[in-house]
């Protein structure tokens, strides 16, 4: 080890962000490259903990050993942390750009110091591994003779494709839309993740013999009694594609729309893909987004560079504190403001509101209408929200993005001609192996866990994997 | 003697003492010599012991010539008409009380008697006293009977010179083979039988003995030696046969390697013979008989030896050598002597004083760490009196010739016969020069090191380095923290906070089977070594090929391979491989089995490898390497520690083990513990294959940077194996590799006993656990793993095992865990600690505690407010030993001000502490007493509520520790007394309690200076911790702290944290069942500690017998601790173990969250205690009947433990009702001090004036060895009134007269000054506290002042401050961890000044070897008049220097002056007055740390004196 103490001396340093004014000009990804010195630095600030809370419950879903390739780029030995994350991560080149890093507010450096920059340390392994070649495919020594149907490719399903071909089985994936990738084609905005990282790494699992079924919508294009015939497993990693909607006076209204619709009709445009209900433009245009989450950040971003006039964004819950708020001590994940690249963009946020309706005129929303809100307790000691009296606002508004969250998996011909039970949250109901009610069928990602993170996403993926491999491989009685 | 029962075993029983003898020059016989042996005796009454009764002794015993006028007056009457003298034989026999059984022994033994062709001339009843016996003891007193015998003529079959000594020798060896086979033949005893000599003995007390036998009180029962003894045992059922002398010798000590002296007694067994025994040989084994004493087995193998035809001083060489393997001076043929030696025996080896003798000559040694005292007087009318303390037989002055010490490795030799007294110098010229040892040795012996190796092909496998990792379960973990950084450094690896990962039996993860054992390690009965700096004893060297017949000396004897130390490199084995001399050729022999055999094949396998080590051997190998390397993918390897230990006992049963040395060429050793394992059940060497090939792809060039690579890198990791292995033996007290080897010292935990009985005979395993199938299931698992998963890319796994990993071992403190209890307590939220303590208990119950495989029984409820109140609970919890050094001052105070305000106890730890904090809220209640002694001032002791005296710590017990010099700034100097910058070294043992009756001696001591302060011991957790528990409390501690081995804060070797000794439930129960059985749990509190962490572990521990409660992690914990593991390394981020201002700024912990943690215990405490219908703790200590075993295990591991031994009930032996068992659980009283009245009181009386209003007083008082500690209570009274500013110089001037005992002048303080004409024993002002001391020879004395021994061994142990002044020789480690006292002496021992940090010593006279080891502080000047200090001194931390500093030279000149004044001593002023001759003779000792530390300070002061001037004469000012 170097220096024992070097988390004391040195700071926190991330990369820099391309000025706002440049990279809304263009629709690339707009970090400036660290130099291999300066991430080295930074790796040396892991303490190598006794106790790595960044592995934790609180901490790195998929566990990445993440003490061990600090060291290793903190020496170096940039190959070796390639290693070491690529053993618990499928996709570390994701993760490192669109994870929200729950290891970061779990770093026991926070507790004194600024935590160490893991995230971006695993973005530049993974990016300098497939730079340097390394990422190669790596089929399975061994055929084990069974096939399995992995329903969805995001990266729920593209991770226990990886992971099942890997263990020497026919793998098929199979996606609705005419490319592999799911959300991160389709979800994610380009300026947070060039699609041609998605191709390079869809690259390598083609290669490794996973079998993509692209434009196949399971269920209706294939049926259920087809998929049993051919498969000897099925993983449903469909993700949680029901968006929460907004029901007040003036839904109806052109102009307001849902995020995802949104965002995936710019990415569609940039892939010179048909965009199935039209484009969605906010050159010129006052866009309110509802909803405070990432999804609204990444509409806020897209609009920006769009051309909109404004953006503004509501959310319902108060503004959090600037720092970790009490409720959630370290290694918690925090609640506190975090502001996004979009927010430096230009894009406002108002904290404690609620949307009571939209008007407009010749069926174009014009105005949306809110109201203020306060904690308030009630007699029985339950808290909520009430609305605060005679606070009452209006704000002009000709776009407005519904960016509410998920409410579960689409309740698809697939899920009811599979027949798995769904649970109270309207997810998939497994045990924690991964296995629904059917036999043979097991669930990962958004679809069973509801909408989470990327990360979760792998880890359900990997999870799910290993189940159906043991399952496989385990003499048949019954289920 | 009490049966094994629960998990005591008396088999664990441990015994020290006192000794001596007096004999005639000449050999003529006296009524004197008994008289004054047996007042010798009654004098060592404090060094023996008695019962829970107060009243039975441990035994007492007297081994005299055969008084023949005495026995033929007493046989005429009953018509037994004695021949002459030496030509009848009499035999002291114990026999059972019942008549018919009595009669049916007595036949018997006529009958062998008659078969061996002797006449039985009669029996007679030894009259005995039986009102001077306690109940217990009348009741168990066996019939004493002296039977005798004549010879007459030549027995059958034998060699004409077949001594009449030798045929009743081997009488009695039948007598005790033919007793044992029939019932009542266990009660007898034959205590001795020779026509030479007799031993009177029993289980009696000192003073007992001459009352008891009658014929100890007839004045014509004469004889011209007699050897006495008192013991001093650990447990409180000491048979009547266990008392010494035997029949050769009594000892004062213990023998740690037994278990292997014993094992390699039975191997040569197979190749002894001897033309004095013929064929008679064979019925003679086994020589060393089982369940007996080591003293009483070192007695079977020195009788043996010696009528055998070996000298008596030549037989006790070879069992005990010196230490001559880095012995600078000694000369060659002695060297040859004992290195020809070593290919017959390894040594007996541990703290020995031998007093022995065959009638005619009569003799005693030392072992080579000479541990124990033995002083000696030869008088001018010719009597010798040896004893294990001065003074312990009042001899007229005028009436001394010279008086003496033993000292280490040495002997002292009276014949009798020729009238002589030989020294060591004399006797061991004469055994070196009887044979041709030097050209044997140098013709027969080779040198592994010396042989070309032949060039060997670089091997090559099917497999990648990464899957044969795999296939051994190598772990990434395991490279980065353990090998990795050995082949880095040379050293093994620190880490810290304990190991808090499952057992092996209760992990989920694959475990090598070396993880199921632990290893033992010394406390109390014996100490542990310093293996760095006392290096001079110790030995790696082991000596390969077969053994020849011990009872001859030939030239084929040395014909084996030497090696210098047991690892061995590939060219070592190739080399190994290419020897062809026929006898010590190597052959291989694969030690593997079939993967698809499953798991039946692992035992076919091993019974195979047996099979082909009994066939190579009929092939004439002389070597066998046991070897795994061809394992692949059909192959498994058998685990290398089976492998070894089976063919090992294999070939013990078959008598063939002789001709072979065992290799282990092992892909599955890497720690250091691997290795000692392997050779502790067999292995002479190892070949750790996987491991230097691991550590030559770790240091691959490219990857190495400036880190050693490739033979450089393997030789730095063999290094650090080397110092591993020293440290594992001298935790057990061990100093050669020969002697571990076959010592088999661990402890199982999680084996299944048939396992351990069929494959690993011997080994303590008391829970049971996995057997032969479950060890293969690991081992394929490990395996298919390697060669079967269909790993694309294979890696190793993360491991975990050192640092938190998600994906390795588990941890109790983890994520989740350590969180919720710091949101916990900082929220002041029960309801979240609620929630720790149930995520605690799961994970305890699922898969990682003894404690969790427990349950309680369903009893009633009741409800929560008739339970005791929480503060009645938390009064019993304590804080953990964490010295201010280990943690900040920040940290360290909120856990004294916490456990002040909720009413528990805080400990000091081993730093001292501030004075400052004495009597305020930031006081720690406890004060520990460490081996190191820092800052343990008269103040400090007597601001303890509780004294602890730390035997052994968790994280590393048998170790002592060291604070780097970076570590000590100003404020830690000054509380430790030392100087910032400068390293602090704790040595591994206390350098006063080398036994047993050590211990009850620092206890007396810390009683007498202290008498309100309970004293507690604190012992770490191993099999037999009970019986030495048991021997703690008859030392008259008050309480009793069982570690456990999984806590440890601080920092320590990594094997130590994860491979020694043994979970609290285990050692807690055995303690509790040995101390009930015993009769002794009345007399102490029972603590126990280790990774306590909830309500439930409280209740569980209580219920194990636990009066009290340790926690050190958990608080830790609440104060922000978040398990960083690098408290070694400065850089704690939350302030706790770092002294780093910048740090410590960030510490955010606070009394209150500590006060909320412990009562949040306690109120679970309570919640359960309601649950279990109980109102106050008292009522479940010791109630294991209210646990029983969970019964569903968590996983098939866990499912074969059987912890019924752990949940036995203990009775006490006089009690049969369980109602009556718990409330004898509870009673609890402070141990009397035993000191009222003393002399120490009578002062305290007299000095009132001087402590009341400042008068001046004089006293005068004779003294005797029986005085001991005189001196302490005064100055404990002067430190409770006036601080360590005590009174002014020499307020209270007290003078003796006499042989002072033990401790004399012990922490005397400032104003008080004693001054002794006569003599001192061991301990002479330990702890000096500001006092001064004069000691001086009798005017009269005949013999040479300067030259004559003075005072004993460890005078001016952990002395602080005030002068010494000596003018005589002191013994071996004078000063040893002083940090600021003055002395001026006139000769020392062995070890002098060794770990000094502070003060000045000045030696007028000649020092022993190793003078100054470790020594990083203060000076010494020596008067190396004759050139040898540069060859005696320890030159690893110290400079030698002219003395030119002129601040030096008047120090110097006015030290030797007042010691002129206050002592007289002729030699000061001879000195004097040839000042300047004799200025050129000094050399200054400065430790170079000390110096540059001093330069700095001088450098940062303005005064131009400079500081190094300043300081020392600052110093002797302050004396």
């Amino acid at each position: 080890m170097a220096d024992p103490k070097a988390f004391l001396t040195l700071r926190r340093a991330t990369p820099d962000r391309v000025a706002v004014e440049e990279r809304v000009r263009h629709w690339g990804e707009f970090y400036r490259p660290a130099p291999e010195s300066a991430v080295r630095t930074q790796a040396s600030r892991c303490m190598d903990c006794g106790v790595p809370f960044c592995q934790g419950d609180t901490g790195c879903p998929v566990h990445n050993i993440i003490p061990e390739w600090n060291g290793l780029v903190q020496r170096g030995d940039w190959r070796e942390a390639l290693e070491s994350l690529h053993a618990t991560n499928n996709f570390p080149e994701l993760t490192g750009r669109l994870c929200p890093a729950p290891c970061e507010s779990a770093c026991v450096l926070g507790l004194v110091n600024e935590p160490v920059t893991i995230r971006h340390i695993e973005q530049t392994i993974a990016d300098r591994g497939f730079a340097e070649g390394w990422v190669v495919p790596r089929p399975p020594r061994r055929a084990s003779g069974s096939r399995v149907a992995v329903i969805g490719s995001g990266p729920a399903g593209l991770a226990a494709a990886q992971q099942l071909r890997r263990s020497g089985h026919d793998v098929v994936v199979f996606e609705k839309n005419e490319r592999a990738g799911g959300l991160l084609r389709y979800g994610i905005p380009e300026f947070k993740l060039e699609k041609s990282v998605l191709d390079l790494r869809l690259d390598q699992l083609v290669a490794e013999g996973v079998q993509f079924r692209t434009g196949v919508d399971v269920g209706e294009d294939i049926t259920v009694e087809e998929l049993r015939a051919e498969f000897d497993a099925v993983c449903v990693a469909a993700g949680a594609g029901s968006p929460r909607d907004l029901d007040v006076p003036g839904r109806e209204l052109d102009g307001i729309h849902l995020a995802m619709d949104f965002l995936t009709a710019q990415n569609r445009l940039l892939a010179g893909d048909p965009i199935v209900g039209g484009h969605i433009d906010a050159r010129d245009r006052r866009v309110m987004i509802i909803g405070g989450g990432d999804t609204g950040s990444d509409c806020a971003g897209t609009c920006v560079r769009q051309g909109a006039k404004s953006v503004r964004q509501f959310e319902l819950l108060p503004a959090p504190p600037h720092a970790r708020a009490e409720s959630t001590p370290w290694p918690l994940w925090p609640m506190q403001l975090r502001t996004s690249h979009a927010h430096e963009e230009g894009c406002d946020r108002d904290w404690s509101v609620a949307t009571t309706a939209f008007s407009g005129a010749n069926g174009r929303v014009e105005r949306i209408h809110a109201v203020r809100l306060e904690r308030k307790v009630f007699a029985d000691g339950h808290t909520d929200f009430a609305r605060i009296a005679a606070s009452e606002f209006e704000l002009e508004a000709d776009l407005v993005l519904l960016a509410m969250g998920f409410t579960g998996p689409v309740k698809s011909k697939l899920l009811v001609d599979l027949a798995v039970e769904l649970d109270g949250r309207g997810t998939i109901a497994t045990d924690s192996a991964h296995r629904t009610n059917a036999p043979g069928v097991f669930a990962a990602g958004d679809a069973r866990r509801g909408a989470s993170l990327i990360v979760w996403a792998i880890r359900e993926g990997r999870d799910a994997a290993e189940s159906i491999d043991r399952w496989l491989r385990a003499p048949k009685t019954g289920n | 003697m009490t049966e094994k029962q629960g998990l005591y075993d008396p088999a664990y029983e441990h015994d020290a003492c006192g000794i001596g003898f007096v004999a005639h020059i000449h050999g003529v016989r006296s009524r004197d010599v008994v008289e004054k042996s047996l007042e010798l005796l009654r004098n060592l009454s404090h060094r023996s012991a008695v019962a829970a009764d107060a009243c039975t002794g441990d035994g007492a015993g007297i081994l005299l010539q055969i008084p023949h006028l005495f026995l033929r007056r007493v046989c005429a009457p009953i018509d037994i008409s004695l021949p002459d003298a030496g030509s009848y034989g009499v035999g002291m026999v114990f026999l059972p009380t019942r008549p018919a059984d009595r009669a049916a022994c007595e036949r018997i033994v006529e009958s062998i008697v008659a078969d061996e062709g002797c006449s039985v001339l009669g029996w007679r009843d030894v009259p005995v006293d039986d009102e001077v016996l306690s109940g217990p003891t009348r009741r168990g007193r066996p019939a004493m009977r002296q039977i005798f015998v004549a010879r007459m003529g030549v027995g059958r079959d034998l060699d004409p010179n077949y001594s009449f000594e030798v045929t009743l020798y081997v009488i009695r060896r039948r007598i005790e083979t033919a007793l044992r086979d029939i019932p009542s033949g266990r009660d007898c005893y034959v205590a001795s039988f020779s026509s030479r000599t007799i031993v009177y003995k029993g289980m009696l007390r000192p003073a007992q003995l001459t009352p008891f036998y009658a014929d100890l009180r007839e004045t014509d029962l004469t004889s011209a030696i007699a050897l006495v003894h008192s013991r001093f045992s650990t447990n409180t059922f000491p048979s009547w046969r266990l008392a010494h002398p035997y029949r050769f010798l009594c000892h004062n000590g213990e023998i740690n390697t037994l278990r292997g002296n014993l094992t390699w007694m039975r191997v040569r067994e197979g190749i002894m013979s001897s033309s004095r025994f013929g064929a008679r040989l064979a019925e003679m084994v086994p020589v060393c008989g089982e369940n007996q004493s080591d003293s009483a087995s070192l007695d079977n193998a020195l009788e043996l030896l010696t009528l055998a035809g070996r000298p008596l001083a030549h037989a006790m060489a070879m069992l005990v050598p010196e230490a001559w393997e880095g012995h600078g001076t000694m000369s060659v043929e002695r060297k040859a002597f004992y290195e020809y030696h070593a290919s017959l025996m390894e040594p007996w080896d541990g703290p020995a004083a031998v007093a022995f003798t065959d009638g005619r000559q009569v003799a005693a040694m030392l072992d080579r760490n000479g541990l124990r005292p033995a002083r000696y007087v030869v008088t001018a009318d010719d009597f010798v009196v040896l004893s294990s303390e001065a003074g312990a037989l009042p001899i007229a002055v005028e009436n001394i010739r010279a008086k003496g010490r033993l000292e280490p490795g040495k002997m002292l030799v009276v014949n009798t016969t020729q009238g002589r007294i030989l020294d060591d110098e004399a006797i061991k010229m004469e055994l070196a020069s009887v044979r041709p040892y030097r050209r044997w040795v140098a013709e027969q012996r080779i040198d592994l090191e010396t042989l070309v190796a032949v060039e060997s092909a670089p091997r090559e496998y099917l497999a990648p380095l990464t899957i044969r990792q795999r296939a051994f379960g190598y772990s990434t973990d395991e490279l980065k923290m353990v090998i990795g950084p050995m082949a880095d450094a040379g050293e093994e690896p620190a880490g810290s906070m304990g190991n808090d990962t499952p057992l092996a039996v209760l992990s989920k993860r694959p475990q090598l089977l070396s993880s199921y054992f632990r290893q033992m390690f010394a406390q109390v009965t014996n100490p542990a070594i310093d293996p760095i700096r006392e290096q001079l004893v110790m030995s790696l060297a082991m000596n390969l090929g077969p053994q020849c017949n011990l009872l001859e000396e030939t030239a084929e004897h040395a014909k084996q391979i030497r090696i210098a130390q047991p690892i061995l490199t590939e060219q070592d084995i190739d080399a190994l491989r290419g020897v062809t001399d026929p006898s010590l050729r190597a052959t291989t022999l694969p030690a593997l089995f079939p993967v698809g055999g499953g798991i039946e094949a692992l035992e076919t396998a091993v019974e195979e490898l047996c099979r082909r080590a009994s066939s190579a051997i009929a092939e004439g190998y002389g070597v066998l390497i046991l070897s795994d390397r061809e394992t692949d993918s059909d192959l498994a390897p058998i685990p290398s520690p089976l492998a070894m230990s089976a063919v090992h006992h294999h070939l013990i049963r078959e008598g063939l083990r002789w001709r072979v040395s065992l290799v282990a060429e092992s892909g599955e050793a890497r720690e250091v513990s691997h290795m000692a394992l392997l050779i502790a059940y067999g292995a002479s060497a190892v070949h750790p294959y996987l491991a230097l090939e691991s550590v030559t792809a770790l240091a691959r060039p490219e990857a190495a940077g400036d880190k050693p690579h490739g033979d450089a890198a393997q030789h730095r990791y063999v290094k650090a194996l080397g110092k591993g292995l020293l440290k594992i033996m001298s935790k057990m007290g061990i100093s050669t590799l020969q002697s571990y080897c076959g010592a088999q010292l661990w402890e199982a935990v999680g084996l299944d006993a048939s396992l351990v009985d069929r494959h690993f005979p011997g080994t303590p395993s008391r829970v049971g656990g996995i057997d032969m199938d479950l060890i293969a299931e690991e081992t394929l698992r490990r395996h298919s793993s390697a060669f079967e998963d269909d790993l694309v890319a294979p890696r190793l796994d993360a491991g975990g095992e050192y640092q938190y990993r998600a994906q390795g071992e588990h941890h109790n403190w983890n994520p989740m865990t350590i969180a919720k209890l710091q949101h916990a307590t900082r929220g002041d939220s029960y309801s979240t600690f609620k929630e720790f303590s149930a995520l605690v208990n799961h994970e305890t119950r699922q898969q990682s505690t003894l404690r969790g495989l427990l349950d309680f029984v369903a009893r009633d409820p009741i409800p929560l407010d008739q339970v005791e109140p929480a503060s009645a609970i938390t009064r019993r919890f304590c804080t953990g030993a964490m010295s201010f050094g280990s943690l900040s001052a920040e940290a360290h105070e909120t856990l004294a001000i916490a456990m002040n305000r909720l009413g528990g106890r805080s400990n000091s730890g081993e730093g001292g502490e501030d004075p400052a904090r004495f009597g305020t809220e930031r006081n720690s209640a406890i004060k520990q007493v460490a081996s190191a002694r820092f800052g343990v001032t008269a103040e400090y002791i007597v601001s303890a509520k509780e004294l602890q005296i730390k035997i052994s710590q968790g994280a590393k017990p048998g170790e002592g520790g060291q604070l780097p010099g970076h570590k000590v700034d100003a404020i830690i100097a000054r509380t430790r007394h030392s100087v910032p910058g400068v390293t602090l070294i704790s040595p591994p043992p206390h350098h006063d309690i080398y036994s047993i009756e050590d211990l009850a001696q620092l206890i007396y001591d810390l009683k007498a200076i202290a008498p309100k302060a309970a004293v507690s011991v604190k012992l770490v957790s191993e099999a037999g911790v009970g019986t030495i528990a048991a021997g703690v409390a008859k030392a008259r501690a008050d309480l009793i702290l069982i570690s456990g081995d999984s806590g440890g804060t601080g920092a320590s070797p990594l094997s130590s944290i994860m491979r020694a000794g043994s979970p609290w439930e285990l050692g807690l129960a055995e303690t509790q069942q040995t101390l009930v059985i015993n009769g002794l749990r009345g007399r102490v509190r029972l603590q126990t500690d280790g990774q306590l962490k909830t309500g439930r572990d409280v209740i569980v521990a209580a219920m194990l017998g636990a009066d009290e409660f340790g926690f050190a992690t958990a608080p830790l914990i609440v104060e922000g601790c978040v398990m960083m593991r690098k408290c070694h390394l400065n850089t704690c981020p939350v302030g706790i173990a770092t002294q780093d201002p910048e740090l410590r700024a960030r510490f955010a912990g606070q009394p209150e969250h500590v006060v909320n943690y412990f009562f949040f215990v306690a109120e679970e405490v309570r919640e359960l205690m309601a649950r279990l219908g109980v109102r106050t703790m008292d009522e479940i200590i010791g109630r294991t009947d209210f646990l029983r075993t969970l019964p569903s295990p968590a996983h098939a591991k866990s499912g074969t433990l059987d912890l019924s031994a752990l949940l036995h009930l203990a009775m006490p032996a006089s009690r049969t009702h369980p109602d009556r068992v718990t409330r004898h659980h509870v009673r609890l009283r402070l141990n009397d001090s035993g000191q009222e009245g003393g002399l120490n009181h009578i002062l305290l009386d007299r000095a009132q004036s001087a402590l009341d209003r400042g008068e001046r007083i004089k006293e005068i008082f004779p003294i005797t060895n029986a005085d001991r500690a005189v001196g302490a209570t005064l100055s404990g009274e002067i430190a409770r009134r006036f601080g360590s500013a005590g009174l002014p110089d020499d307020s209270i001037n007290v003078r003796f007269t006499g042989s002072a005992g033990q401790s004399f002048g012990a922490f005397a303080a400032r104003g008080l000054s004693l001054d002794l004409e006569g003599e001192a024993n061991d301990y002479v002002g330990k702890g000096l506290s500001g006092g001064r001391l004069i000691i001086r020879h009798p005017r009269s004395a005949q013999f040479i002042a300067d030259q004559t021994v003075l005072v004993g061994n460890t005078a001016l142990y952990g002395a602080t401050s005030g002068e010494a002044y000596i003018a005589g020789v002191a013994g071996e480690r004078f000063a040893v961890r002083n940090s600021g006292a003055i002395a001026v002496v006139e000769g020392v021992g062995d070890h002098g000044c060794e770990y000094m940090t502070g003060g000045t010593v000045v030696v007028l006279g000649r020092t022993g070897r190793n003078f100054a080891a470790g020594m990083s502080g203060g000076i010494a000047f020596v008067l190396d008049e004759f050139g040898e200090l540069e060859q005696q001194c320890n030159a690893g931390m110290v400079e030698l220097a002219p003395v030119s500093v002129s601040a030096e030279r008047d120090l110097l000149r006015r030290l030797v002056e007042q010691h002129a004044r206050f002592t007289g001593s002729a030699r000061a002023k001879r000195e004097l007055g040839q000042w300047d001759r004799s200025l050129r003779n000094f050399v200054a000792v400065v430790p170079t740390e000390y110096r540059k530390a001093l330069q700095r300070q001088s450098d940062g002061a303005a005064a131009s004196t400079g500081a190094r001037r300043g300081l020392v004469i600052g110093e002797a000012r302050r004396g």
